[in-house]
C-alpha cells in the first residue's frame, strides 16, 4: 500500500510498485490531464511537480512518491481559479492540439515558483524537457514571460500550496 | 490543392489529402439547407439543421463537422456560425460533430478533415446556415411579439426589441412550425464582429486546465486497456505464439489473436504493457523483410535511369526545349519520415447487443465506422462514433487502421477495450511520407528567364495505401470484404502504370512563369505504408522545387529574391508575398550579425507562402535565429490563429529540415522513440514572425501551406553561409 498527497488529499494505492506515478494517476485516480506521450521521460507531456519540482512521471515507480506531494494539472489552481500560467496561455493563444500543454504548463509554474525572473536561457533550460509537436514554443516562451510578470506584481491566482499538506517524509 | 489539372475529373475523383481521406465521388449531401427544421422530442431543442440548435434553456449548440486537431476548426468554424448570429463565440457550445451524411465534406466525398480546406469549404455554406436560423428565429420572434422584423436587433443569442431581450429560445416554438429560410442575407463583411479579429481561441481554457477529452482519457466502468504486440515487420502475421507466461501476470482479462498481433487485454494500461513484455511469438515475414533504406535512393537512382516513366504534366515542347550545352541539373534526395503526434494512436471500442460503439480522434469518423462495422460483424448504423480531440493529426488519423485494430481485439476478447498504441508502436506502424528522389533540369535565358523546367520523380505513392487502408468502408456494404482488398491490390497496378498519382508530383513544377514544362514520374515502392504528412507532396516538393531555383539564381548570377520576382509576374498572389517577405525581413541585412539569409516560396492548398531564414553555421553547428513569413490565404477569420499556423508550420518543418529521418533494416523500422526520432525542442526554435497579405478573396489553406518552402529557405541560408548546396534532407553539412 502506497500513500501519498495528491492535489492536497492523502491517497493510498495498492497498485504494483513499480506502476509509473503517470498510469497509477490516469488508469487509478481517473485524473486525465496529465498524457502519455513516449514511456521514456523525453517528452514531457507527463509532467507533474513532486513536492513542487517538475518530474517526468511516465518513468517515476509510485513507490517513489511514498509520502510525499504530487500536483497534477488539475491541483495546479484551486477550483474555479486560473493559475498566472494558465491565464497567460489562454491570452497568448498557446494551445494548438493541446494535447501537450498540460506538461508544458506544469514545467512552466515549477519554474515561475522558483525563479520568478528566468531568462530566456533559463526558460530554454527548464522548457527543454517538453516537446510540442505543434510547434506553440514562440507562445509558450511569451506566455512565461506574462506570467512572470504577473507573479512578480502578486496578480491573478497565486501558486497553488494544498491545504492539507503534511509533514515531508521520504520514505522510498 | 493542385494548380495543375492533371487527370482530376471523372466518376470516381480521386484525390489526396493531408487527412482528407481520398475518394470524391458525387457528394451525398449538400450543406444544411436542405434538412427541415425540427422539435428534438426528448430534449425540446430546436434543430434548425444539422449544425445548429438551440435549446430551451437558450444555449446555441454547434455540432463541428470538421475534426480538431490543433489547427483552429473548434473556433474558427464556430466563428462563422457565432458571426451571423450575433452572439459572441465563447457563447456557443460545441459538440465534435458525430457521423453524418450532412458533414461529408464536399471537396472529398467523406466526413474528412485535412487538405488545409475546413475554413475554405464551410466559410459561406455554414454562415448561411446559421443565417438562416437567424431569419428563422427573426420571423418567427416578428409574428410572436406581433412587430416588424425591422425593428428586431440580436446580441449574444437574444433578440431585443424597444430595449426588451428576447432569448431566442422564446420563439423556437414558432420557428419549428415555419418553414426553414433558404437563402437569408449574409452580412455585410463591414459589419463583421467577429471574422477577421484577433480572439482568443475559444477551446484554449480547456486546453490549459487538463480537461479537454482526447481519445486517450475515455474512460468508463468495465474498460479494459489492450496492448498489441506487431510484428517488427509491417504486415507480417503470427506463425505462433506462446501466453504461457503473459497470462500469469496480474491483471490480465484476455489474450488474443488478431490480423497485426497478439494483444493484451489488462485492468489497466501498464498490467497489459507488462504482460506483452512476455508474450513469445513467431512471425511469418512479409515481401518488405527484404526491404533495406540504405542503398533505396541508388535503386531509385537506376529505375530513373531505366524507366521513362508517367508523363503527369507537359507545357510548351517539354523537355525538348532543354538547350544543350545550357542544361543545368541537380537531384534531390528525401528520406522516409514519420508523423510523431504527441498523443499515440488509441481507441476504445464496446461491442454489446449488436451495437457497437467507438471513442476515438480521428480525420475521417465516416471511414472509421464503414470499418469498424466490417471487423465488428454489425450494421454500419448500429456502429455509433464519438469524436474526440486529436494529439495531433497532421494526416496520420485520417487512418483508421487503429480503431480497427481496437475492434478486432474488442471482438475477439467479448470486452470493452481501449487500444493504447506505445510511442514506439506509433513510431513503427505509421503512413510514412514517403521518400523522394528528384531530378530537375532547366535552361535560362541570357535575361534570367526560366526557359525550361523539367522534373522527374522517383518513389512510392500514396494512394494505394489510402485506397488499401479505406476502400472497405466506402464502398457499398453488399460488395464483400474480398472483393474489395482485390480491388485495392489493383489499384497498385493502376498508379505504377496508368496515371500518376498527384500527390506524388504536386509543386514540383509549379509557381513560375516557364513556357516549356515536363514533369514525369517513376513508381518505386517497397512496400513501407506511405501516406499524407503535412502538406502532402508539396512538404517536400518545396524543398526540392526551391532548392532548384536558388540553384537557378546563383548560376545566373542573380539575387534569390529578384530572380524570383522576375519569374513570377503571371502570379500576383505568388509575386507580391515573396515582395512582402524580402520587405520585412530587410533580405541582405541579417537581423542577427553574422547570420545568412535564405528565401523560398511556395504555393499548396490555394495559399502561396513565402520565408526567409536567417541561418548560422559555426564549427559544423547549423543555427535558425530567425523566420520571417508571408502568408496570402484569402480572407482571413482570425489573424491570430493564421499566425500560429504558420508558427506551428515552420517548427513542424523545421523538425524535418534539421533531423527527420526514418531507416528501414530488413524491413524494420529502425527509429522508436524520441531519442531517435527527434523533434524540435524550445531551444532550438527560432524567432518567427508572420505577415498576412490583406485580402477579401475567397479563405483558402492555413493549416500547411507554411511547411513547404521551410527547408528551402534554411538550406539557401546555409549556401550562402558556407557555400555548400545541401541537396538531401535531413540537411547534414559535408
Amino acid at each position: 500500500m502506497i500513500q501519498f498527497e495528491l492535489n492536497g488529499q492523502s491517497v493510498t494505492t495498492d497498485v504494483s510498485p513499480d506502476t509509473p506515478l503517470l498510469w497509477a494517476v490516469r488508469d487509478h485516480f481517473k485524473l486525465k490531464g496529465s498524457k502519455f506521450g513516449c514511456g521514456m521521460g523525453l517528452c514531457g507531456a507527463c509532467t507533474m511537480h513532486l513536492d513542487g519540482d517538475a518530474i517526468r512521471t511516465c518513468v517515476l515507480p509510485i513507490a517513489a512518491v511514498q509520502g510525499r506531494q504530487i500536483t497534477t494539472i488539475e491541483g495546479l489552481s484551486p477550483v474555479d481559479t486560473v493559475h498566472q500560467v494558465q491565464q497567460a496561455w489562454i491570452d497568448h493563444n498557446v494551445p494548438q492540439c493541446g494535447y501537450c500543454q498540460s506538461g508544458q504548463i506544469m514545467s512552466a509554474s515549477a519554474l515561475l515558483a522558483q525563479n520568478s525572473t528566468p531568462s530566456d536561457t533559463e526558460i530554454d533550460s527548464a522548457m527543454q524537457g517538453n516537446i510540442c509537436r505543434c510547434g506553440t514554443y514562440p507562445r509558450i516562451k511569451q506566455a512565461i514571460k506574462v506570467a512572470a510578470k504577473a507573479i512578480q506584481n502578486n496578480s491573478g491566482v497565486a501558486y497553488f500550496i494544498p491545504e492539507k499538506i503534511t509533514a515531508k517524509e521520504s520514505q522510498v | 490543392m493542385n494548380n495543375l489539372e492533371t487527370s482530376r475529373r471523372g466518376f470516381l475523383k480521386m484525390m489526396t489529402a493531408a487527412g482528407g481521406g481520398l475518394i470524391v465521388g458525387v457528394p451525398l449531401a449538400g450543406c444544411a439547407n436542405t434538412i427541415k427544421p425540427q422539435i428534438i422530442s426528448e430534449s425540446g431543442a430546436y434543430k434548425a439543421d444539422a449544425f445548429i440548435q438551440i435549446s430551451p434553456s437558450n444555449n446555441i449548440h454547434f455540432y463541428l463537422p470538421r475534426s480538431e486537431m490543433g489547427q483552429g476548426v473548434y473556433h474558427g468554424l464556430t466563428t462563422l456560425i457565432a458571426e451571423e448570429l450575433f452572439t459572441d463565440p465563447d457563447l456557443i457550445q460545441v459538440h465534435h460533430g458525430h457521423v453524418d451524411e450532412a458533414f461529408i465534406n464536399d471537396e472529398y466525398g467523406v466526413q474528412g478533415t485535412g487538405g488545409s480546406n475546413s475554413i475554405k469549404v464551410h466559410y459561406l455554406p455554414l454562415r448561411q446556415a446559421a443565417a438562416n436560423t437567424r431569419d428563422a428565429l427573426l420571423i418567427a420572434a416578428s409574428s410572436k411579439l406581433g412587430v416588424a422584423v425591422s425593428t428586431l436587433e440580436l446580441r449574444n443569442s437574444h433578440i431585443i426589441h424597444n430595449g426588451t431581450e428576447h432569448p431566442f429560445a422564446d420563439f423556437i416554438d414558432v420557428a419549428s412550425q415555419n418553414e426553414m429560410p433558404t437563402v437569408a442575407a449574409l452580412k455585410d463583411p463591414k459589419n463583421f464582429l467577429f471574422i477577421g479579429k484577433d480572439r482568443k481561441r475559444i477551446d484554449a481554457a480547456a486546453k490549459t486546465d487538463g480537461t479537454a477529452q482526447f481519445g486517450i482519457d475515455v474512460d468508463f466502468p468495465g474498460l479494459q486497456r489492450a496492448v498489441l504486440t506487431r510484428c517488427p515487420v509491417r504486415g507480417g502475421t503470427v506463425k505462433s505464439y506462446s501466453d504461457d507466461a503473459a497470462k500469469l501476470m496480474p491483471g490480465v482479462t484476455a489474450i488474443v489473436v488478431i490480423d497485426n498481433g497478439v494483444a493484451v487485454v489488462a485492468e489497466s494500461y501498464w498490467q497489459a504493457r507488462q504482460a506483452s513484455n512476455v508474450l513469445e511469438i513467431e512471425w511469418d515475414l512479409p515481401e518488405l523483410a527484404q526491404f533495406n533504406s540504405s542503398n533505396f535512393k541508388q535503386v531509385m537512382q537506376a529505375a530513373m535511369d531505366e524507366d521513362d516513366g508517367n508523363e503527369a504534366h507537359k507545357e510548351g515542347a517539354g523537355a525538348k526545349a532543354l538547350v544543350a550545352g545550357k542544361t543545368f541539373s541537380a537531384e534531390y534526395w528525401a528520406p522516409y519520415l514519420a508523423h510523431a503526434t504527441m498523443e499515440p494512436m488509441n481507441c476504445t471500442v464496446k461491442i454489446e447487443h449488436g451495437r457497437c460503439e467507438v471513442w476515438l480522434g480521428c480525420q475521417a469518423p465516416d471511414i472509421a465506422q464503414g470499418l469498424v462495422a466490417i471487423y465488428a460483424g454489425v450494421d454500419r448504423d448500429n456502429v455509433t462514433i464519438n469524436s474526440t480531440f486529436l494529439g495531433g493529426g497532421f494526416g496520420r488519423r485520417a487512418y483508421a487502421d487503429y480503431a480497427v485494430e481496437a475492434t478486432q481485439i474488442a471482438k475477439a476478447s467479448g470486452l470493452p477495450v481501449q487500444l493504447i498504441w506505445s510511442r514506439e508502436d506509433d513510431t513503427q506502424n505509421d503512413y510514412y511520407r514517403p521518400a523522394s528522389l528528384v531530378r530537375f533540369n532547366a535552361s535560362v535565358t541570357e535575361s534570367g528567364l526560366i526557359d525550361t523546367l523539367v522534373a522527374k520523380r522517383a518513389g512510392p505513392d500514396l494512394m494505394p495505401y489510402q485506397i488499401d487502408s479505406a476502400l472497405p468502408a466506402i464502398v457499398p456494404s453488399f460488395v464483400p470484404l474480398g472483393l474489395t482488398e482485390w480491388l485495392a491490390e489493383r489499384s497498385r497496378f493502376v498508379f505504377e502504370k496508368l496515371i500518376v498519382d498527384e500527390a506524388s508530383v504536386e509543386g514540383l513544377v509549379e509557381d513560375y512563369d516557364v513556357p516549356n514544362k515536363e514533369l514525369r514520374h517513376v513508381t518505386v515502392d517497397p512496400g513501407l505504408p506511405c501516406g499524407a504528412w503535412r502538406s502532402v507532396g508539396h512538404s517536400s516538393a518545396g524543398f526540392f522545387k526551391e532548392s532548384f531555383i536558388d540553384e537557378l539564381a546563383f548560376e545566373s548570377k542573380q539575387d534569390p529574391v529578384n530572380f524570383r520576382l522576375n519569374n513570377s509576374k503571371k502570379d500576383q498572389r505568388f509575386h507580391e508575398v515573396l515582395r512582402l517577405v524580402a520587405e520585412k525581413a530587410n533580405w541582405s541585412k541579417p537581423k542577427y550579425a553574422g547570420a545568412s539569409q535564405g528565401i523560398a516560396a511556395h504555393s499548396s492548398f490555394n495559399s502561396r507562402a513565402a520565408q526567409v531564414a536567417e541561418v548560422s553555421v559555426i564549427n559544423g553547428q547549423i543555427t535558425v535565429h530567425r523566420i520571417v513569413c508571408a502568408i496570402d490565404c484569402g480572407l482571413v477569420v482570425n489573424p491570430d490563429v493564421v499566425k500560429t499556423q504558420m508558427e506551428g508550420c515552420i517548427n513542424f518543418a523545421l523538425t524535418a529540415a534539421l533531423y527527420g529521418n526514418i531507416d528501414v533494416v530488413e524491413g524494420v523500422v529502425q527509429q522508436s522513440n524520441f531519442h531517435d526520432y527527434p523533434i524540435l525542442r524550445m531551444d532550438a526554435a527560432p524567432e518567427i514572425e508572420v505577415y498576412i497579405v490583406p485580402s477579401q478573396d475567397a479563405p483558402t489553406g492555413v493549416g500547411e501551406p507554411g511547411v513547404p518552402p521551410l527547408a528551402a529557405a534554411v538550406a539557401n541560408a546555409i549556401f550562402v553561409a558556407t557555400g555548400q548546396r545541401l541537396r538531401s534532407l535531413p540537411l547534414t553539412l559535408g
